[in-house]
C-alpha cells in the first residue's frame, strides 16, 4: 500500500534543482523544485535512454535531460514535442515546509 | 470590453506569417478575420514547383490546416475576394457582400503574373504561374497536350519548364535576354545553366520576342509567333515574364501606392490604421519577390500590430537558388560587379564548376556559383555579416573547407547526397528525414529543423550541411540570420551580443535582473540560455556576480562528467601532464576503495577514473585532495589541460623547457571558465610532439624563444591553429596567451570555441588588439589575472562551503 511519506524539507531541495529519492525497489525518484516553489516527482529515468532526469536543468515546468537534451514536462512526465515518450510521475505535496511523497 | 478587430486581406505566405508572429508575441489581443481569394488554407507557394514536377502533392504543401485557424479563433473566409476597402467606415466588403469592420487592417494581396500585352494573351491555354489553380491547369494540360512554351527565362519560368518537361511535354523557353537568369547570373554561369538544361531536353530561344499567340480550331491556343515571322506550335503557354505587385484594391481606396503599396520602416501605409506586407508592398522603392524578406517584414509588422513598437524593417539582401533537381546554382548580392569592385573567378568548364566572388573594400558584396554551391550559404553569411575578408582572401574562392574547416561540416554537397545518407551523426538523422520534415512541416529556419528532426541539435557540426539542405529544398526562401543578430534561444529575441552588452552596460549581476531588463519570454529561461547568461554574468563581473549552480550543466554542477549510465568520471589534474609516484599511489588507492571499474589515460595527459557513483564523489575527492591533487576540470567549459612534450629537460632536440612552461601556464589558468573548453599545448621544438597545432593556444619552442599559435581545434571540426607571433621569454608567453584568452572570454559567445570566435572576428582583429596595442594587451592580461586571483579547487570548496546535499540521496525505507 502506498501512503504519504515525509521526504525532506522544501529547503533541502535547491530552487530550480532536485534531489534523488532512492527506493528499495522500483528505481529512483527525482524530486524537483521550480522557481515558484512548486514541487514535482518523476521516475528518475528519461524516456529516451534512461538518463537521470534529477541531474538536468529545471526551467519553468520542465526539466532538460543531461544526456541528450530532451525536455520532459514536470507535471505529467511527458516528453515535449517533437520528442515522444513519457516517464512515470508520482504524487507529491508540500505542507508546512515539509515535502511528502505518495509512494 | 470587446477586443479590437484585425482584418487580413490575402490568406497567403506573408499575411499569415504576420498573424503567426503576432500570436506568438501577443495572443488574444485581437479578434482576427482573414479573407482569401483562393479556396485553400495558407499553403507554401514556393513548393508549387515540386508539385508541378510531380515530386510532391498539393496536400503536402499546406502550411496552416483549417484546424489551425479554428484553434486560434480566427474567422477564415476562403474563396472570398475583397472588392472594396471603406476607410471612412473602417470596413472591407467582399464580392459576395460579406462585410467586416476593422480597427487595424493588414493588406497582403501578393502579386499577379505579368501577362504580356500581345494579341491572344487571353486565349484558353494561356496562363501565368502563381497558384494551385495554375498548377492544376498545367498538370492537366500536360496530360492532354504536347507542346508547351514558357515565356521568360527567369527562376519561375525555368522551374515551370522543368516541371512540364518532367510531365512529358515538349518544352521551349522563350527569353528576351541574352542569357538565362540575367537578373541572378552573369553570362558564364547563365550559359552553363542553359547547357545542363538542354541536356535535360529543354529547348531555348534566346533574344527572341513574342509577337502573337494564335488560336487553333478548338478555340485553344495552338501556336506562338515571334518577331521576324518564326512560328512554333504551342498548346500551352505559360507567361513567366515577371510579376506585378497586386495593389489595385489598396489604390482604389485612396491609399498611396507607387508600384506597390508604399510603407514605411514599420510596414505602415499612409493610413496609420492600415499595414501592408508581402509582394504587394513597395518599401524604400523596392518590391520583394522572395519569401525571406517578406518574413522579415512580417516580424516587424507583427511587433507594431501588437503595440510594442520596437523593430524596423530596413530592407534585405537576397540570395537565390534554382529549385531544379540536379542543378546546383546559387547567387547573392551584387553578382555583376562594377567599376569599384574586384572579382575572384574560378572557371572549370570541363568539371562544370564556375564561381565568381565580387569584392568591394575587402568585403564580399556578391557572388555567383554554378555546379558547386556547397559554400553558398557560407559566402552569403560572410556577405551579410560584412566580414572583412582580407585575411582569408587567398583561399576564399576555394570555400570554407580550404579556409580552415576540414571536418564534415560542409564537405559533402547537399544537393547530391542520397536521401539515405546520414547528416547528423549524433542523432542518426538522414537527409531524407530532414527534407521530408522541411516539406511536410513547412520549416524555414535552422532552428525549426533542429526542433523537428533533432539534426544539428547535439554537437552542431552538421549545422552547415543542414543549412545547405534547407537552401536546396526551399530555395531563396532560406536566409541565414546575420550571426550577430541570431537570438540566443526561443526564450528571447536578443542575440548573444545584445545580452552581453546589456549585462556589461547596465551592470546587471543576476540572471533575474537580466531576464527582467531584457524582457525574457519565459520565467526562468531554459537549458540553452541560462548557462549562457550565467557565464556572461560571472565573466563580466567577476567577484561580484554570484555563480548560479542551477544554471550550469550537470557536469559543472557536480564537478565531474556524467556518463551514459548516470555514473560520473573523476579526473585529477596533472599539471603539464606531470605526476609523481605518490600521486599515482593515491589514485590507485582511490580506484580500489571506490571500486572504479575503468581506469584510463586520457587524451589530455592525465588519468580518468570512470564509473563512480555520485554519492561517492565527495569522499573520493577528499582522498585525492589529501594527496595534494585538485580537480582537472575535465567536465567544464573551462581550462582543461596544458599538454607538454618532454622538451629540453630531456629531449636531445629540445630548445625550450616545455614541461616547466606548460606547468606555469596551467597554474596561471587554473579554474578559468570560458565560453567553451580551452586546451593548450607546449612543445619544446618544431617537431611538435605535444601537437600544439590543434590547440586553442599552442606554444612551440624555437631556438630564440617561442612561437604562439591560436584558434586550433582537434575536435569535431579539425582546425589548424594560426600563427599569432613570436616571443622571447616565458613571461611573454604568459602575457600574450593570457591576453588572447581573456579577449576570447570577453568577446566569445557562449559555446563558441576559439576557432569559431576567430572565424567570426578575423585573425587581424585579434592581432590588432593583442599585438599592436601593448597597453590593451597588458590590460587584458591584468583582467585575466584579476578574475582568477581567488581561484579555488571546486572539489575542496564543494566540501567546505556549499551544502553537499546534491550528492546525498534520500533513502526511502520499506
Ligand atoms: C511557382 C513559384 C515558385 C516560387 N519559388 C520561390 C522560391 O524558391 N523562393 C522564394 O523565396 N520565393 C519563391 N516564390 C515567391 C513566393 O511564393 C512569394 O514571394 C510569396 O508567396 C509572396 O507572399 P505574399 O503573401 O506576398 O503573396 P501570396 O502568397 O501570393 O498571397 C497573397 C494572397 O492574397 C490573395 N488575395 C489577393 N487579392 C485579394 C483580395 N482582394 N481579397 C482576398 N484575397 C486576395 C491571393 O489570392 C493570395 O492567396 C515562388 C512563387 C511561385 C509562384
Ligand atoms: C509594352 C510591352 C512590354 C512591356 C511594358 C514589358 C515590360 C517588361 C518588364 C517591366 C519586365 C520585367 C519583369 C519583372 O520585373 O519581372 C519584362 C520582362 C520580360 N519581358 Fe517584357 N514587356 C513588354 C513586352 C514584351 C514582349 C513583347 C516580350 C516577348 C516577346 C517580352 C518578354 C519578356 C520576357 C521574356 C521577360 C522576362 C525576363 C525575365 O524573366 O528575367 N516583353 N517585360
Ligand atoms: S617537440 Fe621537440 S623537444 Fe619536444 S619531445 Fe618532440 S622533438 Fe623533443
Ligand atoms: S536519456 Fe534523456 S535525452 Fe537521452
Amino acid at each position: 500500500m502506498s501512503n504519504w511519506k515525509l521526504i525532506c524539507k522544501l529547503d533541502d531541495i535547491p530552487q530550480l534543482g532536485s534531489r534523488v529519492v532512492q527506493r528499495q525497489s522500483g528505481g529512483d525518484i527525482a524530486i524537483f523544485r521550480n522557481a515558484e516553489d512548486e514541487v514535482f516527482a518523476l521516475h528518475d529515468k528519461c524516456p529516451h535512454k534512461a538518463g537521470p532526469l534529477s541531474q538536468g536543468i529545471v526551467h519553468g515546468r520542465k526539466v532538460t535531460c543531461p544526456l541528450h537534451g530532451w525536455n520532459i514536462g514536470l507535471e505529467d512526465g511527458h516528453a515535449v514535442a517533437p520528442d515522444v515518450g513519457s516517464c512515470g510521475k508520482f504524487e507529491v505535496k508540500v505542507e508546512a515546509g515539509d515535502v511528502y511523497l505518495l509512494a | 470590453m470587446s477586443k479590437p478587430r484585425l482584418v487580413l486581406i490575402g490568406n497567403g505566405m506573408a499575411g499569415v506569417r504576420t498573424v503567426e508572429e503576432l500570436l506568438k508575441i501577443k495572443p488574444d489581443h485581437y479578434d482576427i478575420t482573414i479573407f482569401g481569394a483562393e479556396p485553400h488554407p495558407n499553403y507554401n507557394r514556393i513548393l508549387l514547383s515540386p508539385v508541378l514536377a510531380g515530386e510532391m502533392g498539393v496536400k503536402d504543401i499546406i502550411l496552416n490546416e483549417l484546424d489551425w485557424y479554428a484553434e486560434n479563433k480566427i474567422t477564415l473566409h476562403t474563396g472570398k475576394q475583397i472588392k472594396t476597402i471603406d476607410r471612412v467606415n473602417r470596413k472591407v466588403v467582399a464580392e459576395d457582400g460579406t462585410e467586416e469592420y476593422y480597427d487595424r487592417l493588414l493588406i497582403a494581396t501578393g502579386s499577379t503574373p505579368f501577362m504580356l500585352p500581345i494579341p491572344g494573351n487571353d486565349l484558353p491555354g494561356v496562363i501565368g504561374y502563381r497558384d494551385i489553380k495554375d498548377t492544376d491547369e498545367m498538370i492537366d494540360a500536360a496530360a492532354r497536350h504536347k507542346h508547351a512554351v514558357v515565356i521568360g527565362g527567369g527562376l519561375l519560368g525555368l522551374e515551370a519548364a522543368n516541371g512540364l518537361k518532367l510531365r512529358g511535354m515538349d518544352v521551349t523557353v522563350v527569353h528576351i535576354g541574352p542569357w538565362l537568369l540575367e537578373r541572378q547570373l552573369d553570362e558564364v554561369a547563365g550559359k552553363m545553366l542553359q547547357k545542363s538544361l538542354e541536356d535535360k531536353g529543354l529547348k531555348f530561344l534566346l533574344e527572341t520576342q513574342t509577337e502573337a499567340l494564335i488560336q487553333g480550331e478548338s478555340g485553344r491556343v495552338a501556336a506562338i509567333r515571334f518577331k521576324g515571322g518564326m512560328q512554333i506550335p504551342a498548346d500551352l503557354v505559360v507567361m513567366a515574364a515577371g510579376i506585378r505587385p497586386n495593389y489595385t484594391l489598396a489604390e482604389k481606396s485612396g491609399i498611396y501606392c507607387n508600384r506597390g503599396i508604399v510603407v514605411n520602416d514599420t510596414m505602415q501605409t499612409y493610413d496609420p490604421k492600415v499595414y501592408a506586407v508581402g509582394e504587394c508592398v513597395s518599401h524604400r522603392g523596392i518590391a520583394y519577390g522572395l519569401v525571406a524578406p517578406l518574413f522579415e517584414q512580417a516580424k516587424v509588422a507583427a511587433n507594431h500590430l501588437a503595440g510594442y513598437g520596437i523593430g524596423r524593417y530596413t530592407g534585405s539582401v537576397t540570395s537565390t537558388k534554382l529549385k531544379v533537381t540536379g542543378i546546383d546554382l546559387f547567387s547573392a548580392g551584387d553578382y555583376m560587379g562594377g567599376k569599384d569592385t574586384e572579382e575572384i573567378v574560378l572557371n572549370d568548364p570541363h568539371g562544370g564548376v564556375y564561381k565568381k566572388l565580387v569584392i568591394k573594400d575587402n568585403k564580399l558584396v556578391g557572388g555567383v556559383m554554378y555546379g558547386d554551391t556547397a559554400d553558398g550559404p557560407w559566402y552569403f553569411q560572410l556577405l551579410k555579416d560584412q566580414r572583412d575578408i582580407h585575411d582569408i582572401r587567398d583561399s576564399l574562392i576555394f570555400g570554407q573547407n580550404l579556409v580552415g574547416d576540414v571536418g564534415h561540416a560542409g564537405n559533402s554537397k547537399a544537393a547530391e547526397m542520397a536521401d539515405s545518407a546520414e547528416v547528423c551523426g549524433c542523432n542518426g538523422v538522414t537527409k531524407g528525414t530532414i527534407v521530408q520534415a522541411i516539406k511536410a512541416k513547412g520549416l524555414f529556419t535552422l532552428d525549426e529543423v533542429k526542433k523537428h528532426t533533432k539534426a544539428a541539435s547535439s554537437c552542431g557540426s552538421c549545422a552547415g550541411l543542414v543549412e545547405q539542405i534547407l537552401a536546396s529544398t526551399i530555395g531563396g526562401a532560406y536566409t541565414p540570420a546575420a550571426v550577430d543578430s541570431k537570438p540566443v534561444c526561443g526564450c528571447t529575441d536578443h542575440s548573444h551580443k545584445k545580452v552581453r552588452e546589456a549585462i556589461f552596460g547596465q551592470h546587471l549581476t543576476s540572471k533575474e535582473a537580466v531576464f527582467k531588463a531584457l524582457e525574457w519570454k519565459t520565467p526562468n529561461g531554459c537549458d540553452k540560455c541560462r548557462p549562457a547568461v550565467n557565464y556572461y554574468l560571472i565573466s563580466s563581473w567577476p567577484h561580484e556576480a554570484k555563480d548560479d549552480p542551477q544554471s550550469r550543466f550537470i557536469n559543472e554542477r557536480a564537478h565531474a562528467n556524467i556518463q551514459k549510465d548516470g555514473t560520473y568520471s573523476v579526473v585529477p589534474r596533472m599539471w603539464g601532464g606531470l605526476t609523481t609516484p605518490a600521486e599515482l599511489r593515491a589514485i590507485a588507492d582511490a580506484a580500489e576503495k571506490y571500486k572504479v571499474p575503468t581506469v584510463k589515460v586520457t587524451g589530455g595527459q592525465r588519468i580518468d577514473l570512470l564509473g563512480v557513483k555520485k554519492e561517492d564523489l565527495p569522499a573520493m575527492w577528499a582522498d585525492l585532495n589529501a594527496a595534494g591533487m585538485v580537480s582537472g576540470h575535465a567536465y567544464g567549459k573551462s581550462i582543461r589541460t596544458v599538454k607538454t612534450c618532454v622538451g629540453a629537460e630531456h629531449c636531445r632536440f629540445g630548445t625550450q623547457l616545455a614541461m616547466s612552461m606548460g606547468v606555469k601556464l596551467e597554474k596561471m589558468l587554473f579554474d578559468m571558465y570560458a565560453p567553451h573548453k580551452v586546451k593548450l599545448a607546449v612543445s619544446g621544438c618544431p617537431r611538435n610532439c605535444a601537437e600544439a597545432g590543434i590547440k586553442d593556444v599552442g606554444v612551440i619552442g624555437v631556438d630564440s624563444g617561442y612561437e604562439l599559435y591560436i584558434g586550433g581545434n582537434g575536435g569535431i571540426k579539425t582546425e589548424v591553429a594560426q600563427f599569432l607571433c613570436k616571443v622571447k621569454s616565458d613571461e611573454e608567453v604568459m602575457e600574450y596567451s593570457g591576453a588572447f584568452l581573456q579577449l576570447y572570454r570577453e568577446e566569445g559567445w557562449y559555446l563558441e570555441r576559439t576557432c569559431h570566435y576567430m572565424d567570426r572576428v578575423g585573425l587581424d582583429t585579434i592581432k590588432s588588439k593583442i599585438l599592436e596595442d601593448e597597453e590593451g594587451r597588458k590590460a587584458y592580461y591584468a583582467r585575466l589575472l584579476d578574475s582568477l586571483k581567488d581561484a579555488k579547487d571546486p572539489w575542496a570548496t564543494s566540501r567546505e562551503e556549499q551544502p553537499i546535499k546534491q550528492f546525498i540521496p534520500i533513502k526511502l525505507e520499506a
